[in-house]
């Protein structure tokens, strides 16, 4: 509904206009004093707060083994398209995770795509990626702003893990089998 | 050194002197530039420029980071690029005014400064000697006729570049120069009243304005005179709240959107020469120039740091409470820029005609009828 803003008249000291000038220099001259409310970037670093979405990563539990198993159900969700990965077996010179099914044998994030929505972080069934704390992302050729697989680890590094889902799984096919015999 | 200064050839002085106006000048236009943004800067919260240092200078322990931190070699680094970067001129320019209108620009704001003394000393007889370039004894009807001719480089500029929005700046800029001048001049009129007592000799010299106030200043008893020299001062150095002429917003940068490189940094030393001698010659007029207080003259101070006879230190001395005064207006300048915003270009027009001139003129009459009564009281 439209409605009409009354209009004060304007006091004398209004119509006079230096005093308002005089007290808006007395703010100004506040502010000339005030601390500066900038930050210096590259010396200084704002603080990341908790649930920050930086360049996605791709982590390690901390037995240092690969999370990762390659389902692809993060490059099917990524909006951008931005996530291309290449599934593969297990290394065999990886025998504590030969129970896992699979493994990326390829892992690329083109980071001119990703939008940091963090759906892939969201969606993943290994809690394998995750967005950190990084925010700053430069290159020189667009070959250099995709992050393959060698260079997210190393991004990512190792986050502590709660579950353990794949050695619990171990476990219970160990005991399943146990039980069988 | 007074005898042997005294003993060149005119011709060599006027070079000497000239070549010292320009040295002086051009970095105090850099500077003011560079306090501008700092000041700016502080105001808005934020370190300012505080960058640039050349490699070599990082070197040196704390002077180098604290001269970094203050900005100065951003001065250098702008004034070096001013200087080397491509000056372009666009296809559609009337090219020979376009390249005159920093020119004209530049020749008022230089030869202003002949005639506004900055200082003085005391002769072997006792007697004050301005420190000033012409000694001319017109000298505020000098520099009135000389500053307004600055206006014809924004006409010029805005209208030899030949496209809509400088032509925009140049027209608001001549209409606000030409409305201001009006009050401007009729502001100091008391000023020159009081100073010329009849029977007296006549003068219109910015020095003698000065030896009138060693009492009190012009600016303590005639204040309205000073607030509408200082407002219409604001509008002829197009400066904000008054920056028609220019106004990003509304005219991407008026007269001068299509100069750049040095031509564009000839109008803002321009500018900022303007400002100096605007707020120079506003403190020589009402706040005693260089007597460093009201009913304290320059000559008692001289007298009581036993100065009378060092012509140079007192020289100096005088030179820093003038130049004190004269930057405190600078920063004025800059203080207000950030408080009040820009007039609509009808408010200007409003302002100046229907408001500051009929005051201006109503001041004059009000302050002739008071010096016809205080006068004869005086010189009794």
């Amino acid at each position: 509904m439209p409605y009409v803003v009354e209009r004060k008249p304007l006091t004398l000291s209004e119509r006079l206009y230096f005093p308002q000038i005089l007290a808006g220099m007395r703010v100004t001259l506040k502010h000339l004093f005030a601390p500066n409310v900038t930050m210096e970037y590259p010396e200084q670093r704002p603080a990341i707060p908790v649930g920050y979405r930086g360049v996605p990563t791709l982590v390690k539990d901390p037995h240092g083994r690969e999370k990762c198993v390659s389902c692809q159900l993060c490059e099917f969700v990524c909006p951008p398209k931005a996530i291309r990965i290449t599934p593969g077996e297990i290394p065999a010179d990886q025998a504590d995770r030969a129970h896992v099914e699979k493994a990326p044998k390829e892992f690329e994030i083109d980071m001119l795509r990703c939008i940091y929505c963090g759906l892939c972080q969201e969606v993943c069934p290994e809690e394998a990626i995750f967005l950190q704390n990084q925010y700053s992302l430069t290159g020189y050729t667009r070959a250099e702003m995709v992050n393959d697989k060698a260079r997210l680890y190393e991004l990512g590094g190792t986050l502590p893990d709660r579950h353990f889902k794949w050695d619990k799984k171990k476990s219970a096919a160990e005991a399943r089998g146990h039980a069988a015999h | 050194m007074i005898e042997f200064w005294n003993s060149l050839h005119p011709l060599l002085q006027a070079v000497i002197k000239g070549l010292a106006v320009i040295g002086v000048m051009f970095p105090f236009g850099g500077a003011c530039s560079l306090i501008e943004r700092k000041i700016s800067a502080a105001m808005q919260g934020r370190p300012g420029p505080n960058r640039a240092i050349p490699f070599w200078f990082a070197w040196v322990p704390v002077i180098g980071p604290f001269l970094q931190r203050l900005g100065v070699f951003h001065l250098m680094a702008d004034g070096g690029k001013m200087f080397f970067k491509e000056d372009p001129v666009p296809g559609h320019v009337n090219k020979f005014y376009f390249y005159l209108a920093p020119v004209v620009g530049m020749i008022p704001a230089l030869t202003t400064v002949t005639v506004v003394p900055f200082g003085a000393y005391l002769n072997e007889a006792g007697q004050l000697v301005p420190l000033v370039l012409a000694n001319l004894d017109v000298g505020i009807l000098a520099v009135f006729a000389v500053s307004s001719l600055g206006v014809y480089s924004l006409i010029l500029a805005g209208w030899s570049s030949n496209s809509k929005y400088p032509f925009l700046g140049g027209i608001r800029a001549s209409a606000q120069l030409i409305s201001y001048e009006l009050s401007m001049t009729l502001s100091v009129l008391p000023v020159f009243l009081w100073v010329n007592a009849p029977g007296g000799e006549g003068t219109l010299s910015l020095f003698h304005v000065v030896g009138a106030q060693d009492g009190a200043w012009f600016g303590l008893w005639m204040p309205l005179c000073a607030i509408i020299f200082l407002v219409a001062l604001f509008a002829e150095t197009n400066r904000l709240p008054f920056d028609m002429a220019e106004g990003e917003a509304d005219l991407v940068g008026g007269f001068h959107t299509e100069y750049g490189a040095m031509k564009w940094g000839l109008f803002f030393v321009a500018e900022y020469s303007h400002m100096l001698i605007g707020s120079g010659v506003f403190v020589l007029l009402f706040l005693g120039g260089w007597n460093p207080l009201p009913w304290v003259p320059l000559s008692d101070v001289a007298a009581w740091l036993h100065l009378a006879d060092q012509p140079l230190l007192l020289g100096l001395l005088s030179i820093g409470i003038f130049l004190g005064k004269t930057l405190f207006f600078i920063f004025l300048f800059m203080w207000v820029r950030w408080t009040v915003p820009r007039f609509r270009y009808d408010q200007v027009m409003k302002l100046g005609w229907q408001k500051l001139l009929p005051l201006a003129l109503g001041n004059l009459i009000f302050y002739a009828i008071l010096i016809a009564w205080l006068q004869p009281k005086f010189s009794h």
